[in-house]
This record gives structure tokens, sequence and C-alpha cells, in this order.
């Protein structure tokens, strides 16, 4: 992978190479200032070093105009750093709309990787090149983090949320991944790597994986052996909403308030102990029942059903 | 000094603070501001020492890529426990315990502090917390990292967080009695004439440390309290199994957390400001614009918490705020190296190892603020966030800085508080490896960052190794560089020549009274018409 002595990581998607420009230029930026300070200090140690014992330089008070120089072009400096890197954040949470998504599971102390087609990995990913890819990620119990140095990107996975980072490799390759917030003892070793492919080589492997059940097909048999569908159907019966167009709806909940039925509200509504969010509490939690891998197979069948009365999507 | 003074070989007085009695009770139960100051002083050089050997044992660890010592699990006790103790147990109580409480009174005309007694047992309730946080560590340790990041702390941790968590709860009420003890007596007990402009500049950033001191502390005991309730009784307040919510934790953790990294800086701002005072014989440089950005820092570190949580999944536009708000907090910070920086223009400037650790602090402490510019940028931090990086910047301010600037403060006023000097040629030299150790230990450790290696890694992939080995070897020679000055300053405690009441020439009411002081400072009370008075006529008292 990378040996003699690098500087930095290798550039291998879109927005490495802007990081690395705003990277040099703080580098320079410090480079400047510190070696301002130091050839001033170095000269003025030198130049007015203590040439007798007792010897009492002049004094005097200060410089008001020195003072606001010093203040105000630093301060300049500042906003132009902070309007700068404000924007690649942005960039950085800005999924594009139509990266194919992928999900990540953290666990002590693996990564769990589900690809919508079915396939999955344990502490590898594998993913077509110039493609974007976003990344739904939650933990199954602690804190971790899900950090690709190549990519510059870099994103804690919480229990109990939903987290995305996004990225669009832009080179073929073997990268490192590291779990980057300490989860424990073996937080050192959940590393993992990343398959960048291209898209022939990428569709090979999809086909050659040993499950190649879709995920949202997992999900419809979890549905039925859970005894989801003695209440929920999806085009829903008297006193239970339909399923079918559930998901990217906006939900009336009991408070007046509205949200829109999104990854977590419904995973919160599947696990949260007091039923579905905004609905009287009739329906049992299923923490401890279904795991995180779980919960996104059924929000994939869910999300598979469709708009109302449309059939469902077939994805392959 | 007048140069009559110069000639005749100075002479300890016949009476002073460390000879006014004997025995031990003279020591434990003492309620002489300057006897607390040892009592401190022994205690956190025990906890430097314990930090220390930590931070050397990890480092020797990452020599090779899969560990040269020990396991994952006891590597992960090592760094929770060297970061604890640093941060509770050696940094926070350093300059303010040791320097402050010798100082304060002394440097505004006081004969004590406001509450002799309360200053004493600030000092047991520290030891009762020292202890209850070693008793953690002996029994086995804690591997959640100092930040106790929930639900790890509460739910899945298995070592001895409890007792860990009580010790840091105690001594957080050892720092709120010694900021209330400071502040009132700043407030209260300065000498006639000694205005709040004419205040030394150590005194205004203990000042400001104080009032963090008194505000932010509370939080972290809180925080650890609900830690014991979840992890104890189960109560859902962190842990999203039990309803709770992980994030709550950050919040509590770094409204504490980035307040208490300028409870280190800060005082050893203060005493840079002295050491370049003295070691330039010159006011300091625009003495407002730096008492002022003390003061600035202290009320801006409060609002700068969410640049912690950039990645957490916290708003865009939360983020936005914090991280301008961090650059903000930067500014102050420059105002003061630069402002330093100027007094040393037309000054007479020292070589002497306090001047020489003011020099290093500046130099380290402006790349430790600059790099901390990379971490205040939003998309930046997203590369930088967690890894090397970050252990390198705010190593560069804690230890380049807040170290540099406590072991300068001991240098300079050792004299004043032992009445003996220390060998000056063994401290210039001990200065120099402190330097050259720290940057090739922490230098490496900015570009390991910018490859991604992410910190708090037991073992790690190869290709880190070079840069890895490079850290530890300055970690070696930075570990000789600390230990030198252990050996002559006990040396000098018996053998050393005797210092006189003004060694470097310098200004302020410390050097205007004996070395070591009387026990109750002051003859009779001084009357103080200047700050930094250099170029006037000495006025000696007593």
């Amino acid at each position: 992978m990378m040996y003699g002595f690098p500087l930095k990581p290798p550039q291998a998607s879109t927005i490495s190479v802007e990081w690395d420009y705003l990277y040099y230029f703080l580098t320079a930026l410090t480079i400047f200032f510190a070696g301002l300070i130091f050839a001033a200090v170095f000269y003025f140690a030198i130049k007015y070093r203590r040439r007798e014992k007792n010897e009492v330089p002049p004094q005097y008070e200060g410089n008001l105009v020195l003072e606001l120089t010093w203040t105000i072009i630093p301060a300049l400096i500042c906003v132009f750093i902070f309007v700068w890197s404000a924007q690649l954040f942005m960039r950085a949470s800005s999924p594009p709309p139509n990266a194919t998504e992928i999900f990540v599971v953290g666990k002590q102390w693996m990564w769990k990787v589900q690809h919508p087609e079915g396939p999955r990995e344990i502490n590898q990913l594998h993913v077509p090149v110039n493609e974007p890819i976003k990344l739904t990620m939650t933990s199954e119990d602690v804190i971790h983090d899900f950090g690709v140095p190549a990519f510059r990107i870099k994103r804690d996975v919480v229990p109990g949320m939903y987290s995305t980072e996004w990225f669009e490799a832009t080179k073929t390759g073997q990268f490192r991944l590291f779990c980057d917030q300490f989860c424990g003892m073996g937080h050192s070793t959940m590393v993992g790597t990343i398959f960048v492919m291209s898209h022939e080589d990428y569709a090979h492997w999809l086909t050659g994986q040993l499950n190649t059940k879709p995920m949202f097909a997992s999900g419809e048999l979890l549905y039925e052996q859970l005894g989801c569908n003695t209440c929920h159907t999806p085009d829903g019966k008297p006193g239970v909403p339909p399923l079918r167009g559930l998901y990217g709806s906006e939900v009336h909940l009991q408070n007046g308030k509205t949200v829109t039925a999104d990854d977590a509200y419904l995973r919160e509504s599947i696990l949260g102990p007091e039923g579905i969010v905004g609905y009287p509490p009739t329906m049992p939690t299923y923490q401890g029942q279904l795991n995180e891998e779980e919960v996104l197979q059924l929000i994939a069948y869910i999300k598979s059903l469709g708009p109302p009365g449309e059939r469902k999507a077939t994805k392959q | 000094m007048s140069t009559v003074a110069v000639e005749v070989a100075p002479t300890l007085p016949e009476v002073h603070y460390l000879n006014a009695d004997y025995g031990w009770r003279s020591w434990l139960f003492t309620t002489d501001h300057k006897r607390i100051a040892w009592l401190y002083l022994f205690a956190i050089t025990g906890f430097f020492a314990v930090g220390g050997l930590m931070a050397t044992l990890m480092r020797l660890n990452l020599i090779e890529p899969q560990g040269l010592l020990m396991e994952p699990a006891s590597y992960n006790k090592l760094f929770t426990a060297h970061g604890l103790i640093m941060i509770f147990f050696f940094l926070a109580p350093s300059i303010p315990t040791v320097l402050g409480n010798f100082l304060i009174p002394i440097m505004i005309g006081a004969r004590d502090v406001a509450f002799p007694k309360l200053n004493l047992l600030s000092w047991y309730i520290f030891m009762l917390a020292g202890s209850t946080f070693m008793f953690s560590v002996i029994r086995g340790g804690v591997d959640t990292g100092w930040t106790l990041y929930t639900p790890l702390s509460t739910t899945y941790a298995n070592g001895h967080v409890l007792s860990a968590a009580v010790g840091i709860f105690i001594s957080g009420f050892s720092s709120i009695l010694t900021g209330l003890n400071f502040m009132v007596t700043i407030h209260k007990m300065r000498a006639p004439g000694m205005t709040w402009f004419r205040l030394p500049l150590f005194i205004w950033s203990l000042y400001a440390t104080s009032v963090i001191f008194i505000l932010a502390m509370p939080v972290i005991a809180i925080t650890l309290a609900l830690i014991a309730l979840e992890r104890v009784f189960h109560v859902g307040i962190f842990d999203p199994a039990l309803g709770g919510d992980p994030i709550l934790f950050q919040h509590l953790f770094w409204f504490f957390g980035h307040p208490e990294v300028y409870i280190l800086i800060l005082p050893s701002m203060g005493v840079v400001s002295e050491l370049v005072a003295a070691g330039c014989r010159k006011r300091v440089f625009g003495y407002s614009f730096v008492a002022f950005s003390s003061v600035a820092i202290a009320a801006i570190s409060f609002m700068v918490w969410g640049h912690h949580m950039f990645l957490t999944g916290q708003s865009v536009y939360a983020g936005f705020v914090f991280s301008a708000l961090s650059f903000a907090v930067a500014i102050p910070s420059a105002i003061k190296v630069f402002n330093w920086t100027a007094t040393m223009h037309k000054a007479s400037v020292s070589y002497d190892a306090p001047m020489l650790y003011a020099i290093g602090f500046i130099g380290l402490f402006t790349i430790g603020g600059l790099t901390g510019l990379f971490l205040a940028s939003l998309g930046e931090d997203v590369h930088l966030h967690d890894t090397y990086f970050v252990v390198a910047h705010f190593h560069y301010v804690m230890v380049g800085g807040a170290i540099m600037g406590y072991l300068g403060g001991l240098h300079l006023w050792w004299p004043k508080m032992t009445g003996k000097l220390y060998p000056e040629a063994w401290a210039r030299f001990a200065c120099l490896l402190v330097f050259a150790g720290f940057n090739l230990t922490f230098g490496p450790q900015f570009i390991l960052g910018y490859l991604g290696m992410p910190r708090r890694y037991a073992v790690y992939p190869p290709e880190f190794q070079v840069l890895n080995v490079m850290s530890s070897a300055g970690a070696s020679i930075l570990a000789i560089g600390y230990f030198i000055p252990l050996v002559y300053f006990t040396w000098s405690a018996f053998k050393g020549p005797i210092a006189g009441p003004n060694p470097w020439g310098a200004k302020g009411l410390e050097w205007t009274i004996p070395s070591p002081p009387p026990t109750n400072n002051f003859e009779e009370t001084p009357i103080v018409e200047e700050a930094y008075a250099y170029g006037h006529e000495e006025a000696h008292v007593g």
C-alpha cells in the first residue's frame, strides 16, 4: 500500500484534492507565522542580549496601532479560512441525490456492511469507482467512527441514530478503513479495507457473492417471520395505516407536529419503547429482538413498497 | 538591585517560613500559603512522574506496529490513566496550586490568602481525590479514554470506571475551593496602591483561571454523577438502549472540557508574562491587551465546546457557529504571543533558564495555536479529527505550552521559594533537551495524523512505523530533560548557593522581601506605586 516516507495519504476521492489545498494553505500559514515569530524572537534575543549585569533597558508602554494591526490581520485571515472550510464541510455533509446507498453497522469490534443488492461483508467494503456512494451507518453498541483517510472522510457511528457520509472514489485499488472513535479493547483492530473496483469488476463481484437476496427481500421475510403482517399490511386495514407510501411521507403526530417518515423515524417506531412515533402505544417494542442490520432490512422492505397504489418496485 | 548589593555576598535571613517551625505537624497542619504550595509541589511532582512513566511505556510500546510490550487492553488503560492523571492531577493544579499559592499573596502585598484553612482543606481534598483515583488504577484501571464517552463508559467498559469517576469528582471540589480562595484574595487583599491595572499579569491570568474553575468544575461533577447513576442504577441518560442520548454526554463533557483546556494554559500564559518581564527587565508590551486577552479567553472558552463534535451528527449550522467561535478564541492567544515578542524589542534579554523556557513556550505555543486553526476549520477537521494530528496539537499546547511555562516559573521563583540558586548551566542544558525532545516527539505526529493514523491505537499498520519510532526516540530525550531538573533542584535545596532577595534584578513585590520570605511575608504592608517599575529606583521593604 503506502511505504517509504509519504507526507500525505493517497488522493482517491473527488474531495480529497480540495482538502489538500486547504491543508497546504494552512501549513504555509503556520510556517509563515511561526517563522515570523521565531525570527523576531531570535533576532531580538541576539541583538538586545544583556550585555551588562545591571543594565536596564528603556521603558515604553505599548502601541495602539500595532495592537490593532495584530488583532485585525489575524481576524481577517480567520474569516477567510472559516468561509473556505465551511464550504468544504457543506460539501462533505451533502451527499449527491443520485448516490448509491450502502449500509454499515458498527459492532465491537467489526464493521458489518450490507449492499442493497444483498451481499454482505465484514471489515471490507467493495465499491465501484467514479460513482457517488452514500453510507448510512449505525452502531449496535458504543460510538464508532468510519474513517477512510484516502477519501478524507470520517463520521461518528452512533448507537440509536443513523449518520451518513458520502464519497466518490476516483482511483481503483485498496484503501485503509479505520475506526477513529475509541470503542473499547479491540478499537485498534476495528480496521478494514475499501476495495475500489471498475464497474465491470464490481458487477462481477456482486454476482459472485453467496448472498444475493436483496435487502428488501430479506426485510420482507422478516416481516412475515416476526408477524408484522398480522397488523400491518402494505395497503392497510381498518385502524392500521398502510405501509405502502409511508416512506418519505409526512406523518402527523398526536402532539400536532409533522415529521417525515425517514429511516430514523421508522427505526424509532420499530425499536422505541413507545411503539410507533406519534401514535398510541399499542405496538410492542422490538428492541432486543432485532439487530440493527435487520432493522435496516425492514426499512428497505417498507421503502420498496413504493408510493401508495403502485406495485412493488422490482429491483432485480 | 543596587550596585552595592551585588558585591556583598547574600546571606539567608535568620528566620524564614521554612525554618520558623519544624516537625511534621508544622507542615501537615500549616495554614501558611507558602508551605501549602510545597505540599502541592510534592504531590503533583509524584503525579507527573506517574503520568510521565505511563507516557514512556506507551511510546515504548508503539515502537513496534504490533506492540512491543503489552496487549491492547493494557495499552488502553495506560493512555486513559495518563490522560486523566496529567489533566486532573498534574496540569490543572500545577501552576495555580504551587506557584499561585506561593505567589498570589506576595505579589499583591498580602500576608496570606483570604481563607488559609480552606486552602489547607483544598490540599486534603486533592490528596483524597488523588488517592481514590490511584486506587482505581491499582485495582486494574479504566479503559475508556480520558473523555469517558458514553455508552462505552456507562454500559460496556469493564474497568473501574466508578472509583475513577469518584476520584475526579472529588478533585473538582479542591479546584473550586482554590478558585474561590484566589478570587476573594485578589479582590479583597490587595495592598494599598495595588490597583487592578498594577497587578502582575500572572495575577490576571490566575484570576481568569479561578473564574473557570468555579464555573466549569461543577459541570464535570454533575456529568460524572450522571455516569454513576446510569452505570449503577441503569437510569437511562446516555445509553440509547436505555432510552438515553450518548451525544448529550458529549455536550456536557465538552462544556466543561474546553474551558478546562484553558484552565491548563492560562496560568502558564501568566507565568510567561512574568518570565518575559523579568528576563527582559521590561514592562510587558501592551499590558492591558495581555490582561484583557486572558479575560477574553476565559469568556469565549465557554462557547466553543461544539468543535469537539463536528462529526457526531450535530447540525451543520451549529458546526458553523462553533467553528467561528473557535477561530475567535485564537485571536486573544495571538495577541499575547505578539506582545511577548514585542517586549523583547530593545530589551535587555537574559539567557538564563527562565527566559529560555519563555522563548521555548512562545515558539511551541505558536505552533500549537496555529495547528489549532486546522482543527477549528470545519472541512479540514473531518480528515484530522481523532487522528494523531489532534494528539500533536494539544501536546504542543499542553506540554510545549503549559509545562514549559510551569518549569520556567519554577526556575524563576525557585530562589524565592528556597533562598538557594539552582545550577544555571544544567538548567539551560535541560531546557534545550526538553525543547529538542519535545519537538522530536510530537512533530512527527502531525504528519502521522495527516496520513490518517487514528489516536488511541494500540496496534497500527506498518507504514506508520518510521514516524512512530522517531516520536518514541524524542520521548526518551524528553524524559531525560524532565528528570535532570528533579536532580538539580533537590541538590540546590540543600547545597545550592545562597540567592539573596532578588537574584534576577526583577521588579515586583516578591523581589522586595527576603528569600525565603518570612512567614508573614511583609514586615509592614507595602505601598504600591507602579507595576513592572523597571527603570525606577527600587524601594526596599523588610
